[in-house]
């Protein structure tokens, strides 16, 4: 048994302190305070990255009831991206937000921004094969509820950094905070270190973190840090993007993403506004790249197939002609895969691009980014009602595994897309002609696809 | 929680060794006392255990050493881990019952939780975070080291967080002596994994009772006295699987969930429900389940001091909304 002696402390008769002794010595304490005061506070969790997908998720983290009192931090290292007013002109990045990512941004606060600003529904979607007379169209039921909506990227992250700066005293934000360093913690079981990840600044200042989220990217520093393997290739190929003014389809303007190799792409930068529009209208209506071959067997299989099903097919559209372009506004940017073999390390998450990255024929990478959020903030705030830290492997391993059952097969079915649609091959055209045409009349496989890529 | 039997042992152990300089120890002890002294005056009522801390360099290798063992989610408290996303929901949830949560995020606040047998503070730690201020409480002195030294780390938790190495009828005692006030004594006091590594089971009760307040909660888990556990609990999970380390426990400390009720009544709690809780060892993870043969949780009422014991709730609600209160 211990010997217990009872000091009374007459600091202004405030508590009673008890000093156990053994025979030999006391209990003792290692004191960190010392250390930890160097450094300043420690946060609960540091974002790192504030484009959509990291302001997206310090909306989320700062709107979520479990996580008030919470520190939470947002680091991005450009600057702050206010938006008065919404420009004339069409930005040329964008997105393509499916209705799941648009339920999160509205939970967030943010799609009512958006929506004020400047964002399109759309209903239909049909894609041409170049090769062939082969098309495909998704549309939702009777036209009556939107597929998704295209947004500009610029307008998303406005909306997201006019939400942040409602909520500043749950989340604070940082910009032009680029970080040069990070520590990562060594397992818990090395018990004379800082437990926290260390993030060091270019002015500096170092910050700890019980839980690190890297939203930084395709390029992300914190996945190269932590040594994280990542599957990656680069398509030969870049896209450019550019504003096309329409002869029919929408009100005004509509959006251009073209994939094409290094070369076409520079030369297509290169050329004078009158030519690249020639060339864009080519590109949809050439037709010789379509083989006597393909065109018989396709024609000949869509026969079969109208004759089995009469009343499947929806009413082909037309190529749209475009009539000229946005002044200045094309640009071209590298495309590749990118796929991280790990999301999460002990007190790290990564989130978005920086996890994965997808070639943007199908419009989904913001999509998965956003998906992302969503997970691990329910995690997070599950965690937190039942007393957890928040950087424990438990509840970031159920975001890695759920994440990564998602958006692989997504990943794996855009790659395999654009390889199957990068050749002219008379065999590979062959079959990707009679698989769409086949697949088109199929409704049933349409609404799968749509389920899945609406996820 | 686990006592001598697992501290003995772990006292041999060392970790790599460490010289410390006689100027660094110093200034860390000047540090420790300077911040103890700080923390004793903007205390109120919470009693604090402000060891000294004449650093000695074999006991850092034991905290090393030690710190290695609690605190190791896949190591040997690899279940008491576990254990944990059964235990603080069920105190959470059966306390937030009596309690409103005023604050979102935390919503323990203003609660005073004792829990005896604390161990490593793998129970206190979750508590503190909830918002309750916690007293952690250990026989083991080296096993409070652990936890303070754990807990010091976050600043959360320094705030909301205690630990003392006494035993619960030392505390009760002081109390007594002392005539504590009634707004000096627990809101709940929790006792996991404790019960069976007791000798007298009616002090305890008589201590529970001595420094709850009236209308206070007080949380068991603990092993049912069931050819099952002994088959499960000590054979099958000592023996065979290394689960727990060998010599934890001892069958005859078991105590099943009807004798445990009677005692309790007997010191005038009110037993509000009893669950059955089952580890897969495969998954490592634990699930509520209607048999208690193995492991159960129990929460009991002190009741307030009008004659009616305050009934919360006629049925347990613990996360997965099962119905309460089979005996095995």
């Amino acid at each position: 048994m211990h010997k217990l002696t009872k000091a009374a402390l007459t600091c202004h008769g405030l508590g009673r302190c008890f000093i156990s002794e053994k025979h030999v010595s006391a209990v003792k304490i290692i004191s960190r305070g010392l250390v930890s005061a160097e450094h300043g506070d420690v946060y609960d969790v540091i974002i790192s990255g504030g484009g959509m997908v990291g302001s997206a998720m310090a909306c989320s983290l700062g709107m979520e009831p479990n996580l008030a009192g919470k520190k939470i931090l947002l680091l991005e290292a450009g600057n702050k991206k206010v938006m008065d007013r919404v420009p004339e002109a069409y930005s040329t990045r964008v997105s393509s937000i499916s209705p799941s990512s648009a339920t999160l941004l509205s939970g967030i606060g943010a799609w009512e921004h958006i929506t004020e600003m400047r964002c399109k529904p759309y209903k239909r979607m049909q894609v041409w094969d170049a090769c062939s007379d082969a098309l495909i169209t998704f549309d939702k039921e009777n036209l009556q509820e939107e597929m998704a909506y295209i947004v500009e990227n610029d307008i998303v992250v406005a909306s997201l950094t006019k939400q942040l700066d409602s909520m500043s005293d749950n989340v604070q934000v940082e910009y032009r905070s680029k970080v040069v360093k990070y520590r990562w913690p060594r397992p818990h079981h090395m018990a004379e270190s800082i437990p926290w990840v260390q993030v060091t600044l270019a002015n500096g200042k170092t910050l700890q973190t019980k839980l690190l989220i890297g939203a930084d990217g395709p390029n992300s520093m914190v996945r190269r840090e932590l040594g994280i393997p990542t599957v990656k290739w680069n398509y030969d190929q870049s896209a450019v993007v550019a504003v096309l003014h329409l002869s029919e389809l929408s009100d005004t303007e509509s959006s251009l993403v073209w994939s094409t190799s290094h070369q076409h792409a520079e030369e297509l930068l290169e050329l004078d506004e009158e030519s690249f529009v020639d060339a864009i209208n080519s590109a949809f209506w050439n037709n010789e790249n379509q083989s006597e071959l393909i065109e018989t067997a396709g024609s000949l299989f869509r026969g079969t197939l109208s004759t089995m099903m009469p009343s499947a097919g929806s009413p082909r559209q037309l190529p749209p002609s475009v009539a000229g372009i946005g002044p200045k506004t094309r640009v071209m940017f590298p495309l590749g895969m990118g796929h991280a073999s790990e999301y999460i390390r002990h007190r790290v998450a990564l989130i978005g691009d920086a996890a994965h990255r997808v070639h943007p024929l199908a419009g989904q990478g913001a999509n998965l980014g956003f998906g992302d959020v969503a997970c691990l903030t329910q995690l997070l705030s599950q965690a937190a009602f039942n007393g957890k830290d928040l950087g424990a492997m438990q509840h970031l391993l159920e975001y890695e595994t759920e994440r990564q059952r998602h958006n692989l097969p997504m990943m794996v079915a855009i790659d395999l897309m654009k390889r199957l649609y990068s050749t002219n091959s008379v065999p590979v055209v062959l079959l990707r002609t009679l698989g769409l045409q086949a697949t088109n009349m199929l409704p049933a496989l349409k609404e799968q696809i749509i389920a899945f890529a609406s996820k | 929680m686990y006592c001598r039997k697992v501290g003995r042992p772990l006292l041999g152990l060392c970790g790599p060794g460490r010289s410390y300089s006689r100027a660094a120890v110093c200034r860390q002890r000047a540090l420790w006392l300077r911040r103890s002294q700080h923390q004793a005056l903007s205390r109120h009522n919470s009693t604090r255990s402000p060891s000294q801390s004449t650093v000695d360099p074999d006991e850092v290798k034991r905290f090393q050493s030690l710190a290695s063992k609690w605190w190791d989610e896949q190591g040997e408290f690899a279940a008491l881990h576990a254990m944990n996303d059964l235990r603080v929901p069920f105190i959470r949830d059966n306390l937030l019952n009596v309690h409103r949560a005023h604050h979102p995020g935390k919503p323990l606040a203003g609660l005073r939780i004792l829990d005896v047998g604390c161990g490593g503070g793998l129970l206190t730690e979750p508590l503190g975070r909830l918002g309750a201020n916690v007293l952690g409480i250990d026989p083991v002195e080296n096993s409070i080291g652990t936890a303070q030294l754990h807990a010091s780390y976050d600043p959360d938790l320094r705030d909301r967080v205690a630990y003392q190495a006494c035993t619960l009828e030392e505390l009760s005692a002081d109390g007594a002596e002392e005539q504590e006030p009634v707004a000096d004594r627990f809101d709940a006091v929790v006792a996991s994994e404790v019960v069976e590594h007791l000798a007298d089971l009616e002090t305890f009760a008589f201590c529970c009772s001595h420094v709850l307040k009236p209308g206070g909660s007080l949380f068991i888990t603990t092993i049912n006295k069931t050819n099952l556990s002994y088959a499960l609990g000590i054979v099958v999970a000592e023996q065979l699987l290394h689960i727990v380390p060998s010599g934890t426990h001892d069958w005859e400390k078991f105590i099943s969930p009807v004798d445990l009720e009677r005692l309790l009544e007997s010191h005038g709690f009110s037993v509000q429900c009893v669950q059955g809780m089952l580890y897969n060892p495969v998954s490592g993870g634990w699930s509520w389940t209607n048999s208690t043969a193995i492991n159960y949780a129990l929460h009991a009422v002190k009741p307030r001091d009008s004659l009616q014991p305050d009934r919360a709730e006629e049925s347990c609600p613990h996360p997965e909304d099962h119905a309460a209160a089979t005996h095995s």
